[in-house]
């Protein structure tokens, strides 16, 4: 296992993800596609994602490659300067 | 629309004439008999239209997507099923040209196509996923020397007795949930019947039903991911370009009742015609459908193959919302025109015959399920900003 941060995303992913993993197996770069979020289940990680970091995706970024990993997800978190813990 | 190249306007022009002369004077026999359109297909080969889309390094005509697009319209306009699978087979074109990846193999096929002008048929939908082609059930099996095997359950494959070459949605693997593209050639494939073609509409499509079973070295699996191919090529272009032939379809049923009423405005000068009020009622509806339809080209065009902008939620949600709007819009206009003309629309051998326009543009809300599209749409406007 190399990296497992970004706790709060990970539980988002958890809860609403609907991976057939575990999400805390899953390094930080790993596919959640893979893991076999359907995009349906991807929509339902956004509208989480939005509500606890009280922030808006914009268009541009609502797409398959800002949310196929926990590391894509936090740095367009932190692209948009929400309070996310390391 | 804009053709802006002289290239663009010389195949046009090859379109425009075959449309008005060999598509239009075989539509209804086409239609009547559910045959193949033989003598269009001969003549769109000959003009070398098969491989429009090629671009010129692989010695293609490198038409623009837009010039196409066009084609499609002025093709269903004449015969609906001749633009259908003239666009069916421009999708699997477009959709290897974009995402071939540098594959040797794929650039001497689309060579080799330019030469032979092989036709190229569908296989997505499937029995138990049915238009759902992001979720097949059937799967690639590897095999010894570099070759793999499929078997698939394929409800409707037009023109499959027609086709040189099937494009196939399989998983990749039989352990694997993920998606592939297969290119299975005729003479790799065997096509077993499972039913017959005897539809309401778009009869000259010919899409029986058949069991699929094709060995091919694995070098004829397109290498991106499916997701990309997708929403990046395959269900934009799928809509864009059939919905220039819902279009083209819909215009012809106006101009059919256009010239009803124009014929009765002649007989008696002066007369009042109350199918005019009608017609009037009917552009309305022409122009809606024509605004969805132009208005999508035209945000496809502004995304300038933009990959990542065309992958966007938005983008998918209009793309999608084009498909729903053009197919449920289309049939409403062949409906009014066919009220406009009265009997003689009613009627299948008149000048003013609409029936076929009626029951092929009634294909079009099916193909691939709206409901289906609806409820993706509905989960995308969730998440998506601007619409
Ligand atoms: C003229 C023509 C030519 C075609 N040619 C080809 C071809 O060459 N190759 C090819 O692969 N396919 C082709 N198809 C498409 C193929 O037939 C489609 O997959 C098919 O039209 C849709 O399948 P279906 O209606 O059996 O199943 P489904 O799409 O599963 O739909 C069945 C029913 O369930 C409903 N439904 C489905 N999903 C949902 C949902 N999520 N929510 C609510 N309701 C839902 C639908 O509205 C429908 O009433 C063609 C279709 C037509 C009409």
């Amino acid at each position: 296992m190399t990296d497992v941060s970004f706790p709060e995303v990970r539980e988002i992913v958890k809860e609403h993800g609907r991976l057939a993993a575990d999400v805390e197996t899953l390094a930080d770069g790993d596919s959640l596609y893979e893991a076999g979020m359907t995009s349906h289940a991807s929509v339902n990680v956004m509208l989480a994602l939005e509500d606890a970091f009280d922030v808006e995706f914009p268009d541009e970024m609502l797409k398959r490659s800002v949310f196929e990993s926990v590391a894509s997800i936090a740095a367009a978190l932190q692209q948009l300067d929400a309070p996310l813990v390391a | 629309m804009t053709v802006d190249t002289d290239r663009d306007a010389a195949f046009l022009a090859g379109i425009a004439q075959i449309a008005d002369e060999i598509a239009a004077a075989n539509a209804d026999d086409v239609d009547r008999n559910a045959r193949f359109p033989q003598e269009t297909f001969a003549a769109l080969r000959e003009q070398r239209a098969l491989s429009a889309l090629v671009p010129a390094e692989y010695g293609g005509a490198g038409v623009s997507f837009d010039a196409v697009a066009q084609a499609c319209f002025e093709l269903g306009r004449r015969c609906g099923a001749s633009a259908m699978v003239y666009a069916m087979h421009q999708i699997q074109v477009a959709t290897i040209v974009r995402h071939l990846d540098g594959s040797p193999w794929f650039e001497d096929y689309l060579r080799d196509l330019v030469v032979s002008q092989r036709l190229i048929a569908s296989v997505t939908s499937e029995v138990g996923t049915g238009g759902d082609m992001s979720r097949s059930v059937a799967a690639l099996t590897p095999g010894d020397g570099g070759m793999a095997s499929f078997e698939k359950q394929a409800p409707t494959v037009s023109y499959g007795a027609y086709a040189d070459d099937l494009l196939v949605t399989l998983r990749a693997h039989p352990d694997a949930d993920a998606q592939v593209l297969v290119l299975a050639a005729k003479d790799q494939t065997t096509l077993e019947p499972t039913g017959t073609w005897d539809p309401l509409g778009m009869r000259g499509t010919c899409s029986p039903g058949y069991v699929v079973r094709a060995t091919v070295p694995t070098e004829q699996v397109l290498g991106q991911p499916f997701p990309a191919i997708s929403t990046e090529s395959m269900v934009p272009i799928s809509h864009l370009l059939w919905s220039h032939i819902w279009l083209g379809i819909a215009t012809d049923a106006f101009d059919r009742a256009r010239a009803f009423v124009r014929a009765a405005a002649k007989r008696a000068p002066g007369q009042p015609v109350p199918a005019a009020v009608k017609l009037s009622h009917v552009m309305t509806q022409l122009s809606l459908l024509r605004a969805e339809v132009h208005s999508s080209l035209d945000m496809w065009n502004g995304a300038a193959d933009d990959r990542e902008k065309l992958s966007t939620m938005a983008f998918a949600l209009r793309m999608n919302n084009l498909k729903l709007a053009a197919s449920e819009q289309a049939p409403v206009v062949c409906q009014q025109a066919m009220g406009v003309c009265g009997i003689v629309g009613f009627k299948n051998d008149t000048p003013f015959s609409i029936g076929r326009h009626l029951r092929d543009s009634m294909s079009a809300s099916l193909m691939v399920a709206n409901e289906r599209i609806h409820q993706t749409n509905a989960q995308l406007l969730l998440i998506a900003k601007e619409v």
